[in-house]
């Protein structure tokens, strides 16, 4: 544990600067999502259309998508911008069918149920739909974030500094424990911002014990994310 | 989208297609590196992934795995790995880290489409006298196939995608180009690497979207249509009726 009590400053530096790259593509990406998903829930048409999209970005391998969008957004190479853009797609592209499945899962009868007691369409999207389709819309969420998270660390291939950083300098330097320490770190990040999440959702979603159906659903769910 | 033309002209140079770093080369290493270790991963993941689906034992194990897969980072899993095992072993450790990444969704996918075959199914199997490996290899393997190309499409994706990072440790690939544009600030390079990638991962992911569909038809329903009944074909195969 040498290298790691001798550089406890900088790693608790990366994790910080790790974070702050992480939380807006997870906000953004959840945002962005919810129209997405509402158009693809609500339409065949646009359904089909929505999902084949999302799904061929997320074809995309994240070091080609890094290296591809200066050419787009016209911002440098090694700019962060790049990296926070391309992070913000595969936050959509995973979040946009969870948004529609979680709003596809809502039991139609409570949809009309609303509509008769004379709901207009965007109160009852807001106060109805949407919060009963919450808990899979966080489980979907904590997907993005646990990814978003690992995905960081790509970026220092472009020179995007974060606990990336502690790989490839430490791969370098042929120091085990930096790459390790690298690795613990952002996998314990992960974890906590996962679990805040959840506990966030069981914080403003009450309803959520009893809406959780371990099943098939869920495993469909969890080969197509 | 001038940066857009140059790469492309980069692409199509001739020089691209001689040589020990043409394109062809390159291409031919990326698959290397994807194939060998999606082969590896399917020969570890289908029968485990079947023994979690037929007995119902190990699907938390399972879950847990994928998720903490998921929060790994590959690039530093293949860095430490490279690290670990050596060096002079470049190529081992890579294949290792690529075969421990794509394990979990093929996991997934061979349990996932086990267990989202309608119970009444497989109890029928059993009440016609079927034995578990006949229930296993007649009934759930061809029911759950679809599900299981599914999860090997998100596996060889993720294959892909990672194989451009090892570049990073001098292994070649596709992502060597990407690397060292970077490197050297040739942007057209960089672009024209990260283009032949994304135009591979499109047409492994079409493949694979092709299989599914023809899985889903030899098979049946897929996974999620735990309301929707089963069709006649599946319930007769299943039965031994329809002189199949």
């Amino acid at each position: 544990m040498n290298w790691l009590s001798n550089n406890l400053d900088l790693v608790l530096e990366l994790t910080v600067q790790h974070l702050r790259l992480s939380i807006l593509p997870i906000v953004l990406g959840f945002v962005i999502s919810i129209p997405l998903g509402y158009v693809a829930h609500r339409y065949r048409f646009s359904r089909a259309l929505v999902l084949s999209v999302v799904g061929i970005l997320y074809t995309v391998p994240s070091l080609a998508l890094f290296v591809f969008l200066p050419s787009i957004t016209g911002l440098s190479l090694l700019s962060e911008g790049n990296v926070t853009i391309a992070l913000v797609i595969y936050a959509v592209a995973i979040m946009a069918r969870s948004v529609a499945e979680a709003l596809d899962s809502v039991d139609p009868d409570i949809r009309q149920a609303a509509t008769a007691m004379g709901y207009s369409g965007w109160r009852r999207f807001w106060t109805v739909e949407f919060p009963l389709a919450g808990p899979v819309m966080l489980a979907g969420l904590r997907v993005v974030a646990v990814s978003t998270i690992a995905l960081v660390t790509v970026g220092i291939i472009v020179g995007v500094q974060s606990l990336g950083y502690l790989f490839t300098n430490g791969f370098q330097r042929r120091i085990v424990e930096e790459v390790f320490s690298g690795l613990v770190a952002t996998m314990a990040i992960a974890l906590l911002v996962d679990l805040a999440l959840a506990a966030i959702g069981r914080a403003v979603m009450p309803w959520i014990r009893s809406e959780a159906r371990p099943g098939q659903p869920r495993a469909a769910a969890e080969v197509t994310s | 989208m001038n940066l857009v033309l140059s790469a492309l002209a980069w692409i199509f140079a001739p020089e691209r297609f001689v040589g020990t770093s043409s394109i062809p080369t390159r291409l031919g290493e990326h698959l290397t590196y994807t194939v060998v270790p999606f082969a590896i991963a399917c020969a570890i993941a289908i029968p485990l992934g079947y023994l979690i689906g037929h007995t119902g034992k190990g699907r938390q194990f399972a879950i847990a795995l994928s998720g903490a897969v998921r929060a790994l980072p590959s690039f530093g899993l293949i860095l430490l790995l490279v690290l670990l095992i050596g060096v002079l072993q470049i190529r081992l450790a890579v294949v290792v880290a690529l075969v421990l990444l794509a394990i979990p969704s093929i996991l997934a996918g061979a349990y996932a489409g086990l267990e989202a075959i309608d119970r009444r199914t497989i109890d029928a199997a059993r009440a016609v006298g079927m034995t578990e490996w006949q229930i296993l290899t007649q009934v759930e393997i061809p029911l759950g196939l679809s599900l299981l190309v599914g999860g090997m499409r998100s596996g060889i994706l993720q294959i892909v995608a990672t194989a451009t990072l090892a570049s990073y440790v001098g292994l070649g690939g596709l992502g060597y180009d990407i690397i060292q544009g970077i490197a050297l600030r040739r942007y057209d390079q960089t672009l024209g690497g990260a283009i032949v990638v994304v135009v591979l991962a499109l047409a492994l992911d079409g493949l694979f979207a092709l299989l599914q569909q023809l899985a889903q038809r030899a098979g049946a329903p897929t996974g999620r249509s735990r309301s929707i009944p089963m069709p006649p074909r599946a319930v007769a195969s299943v039965a031994g009726v329809g002189g199949s």
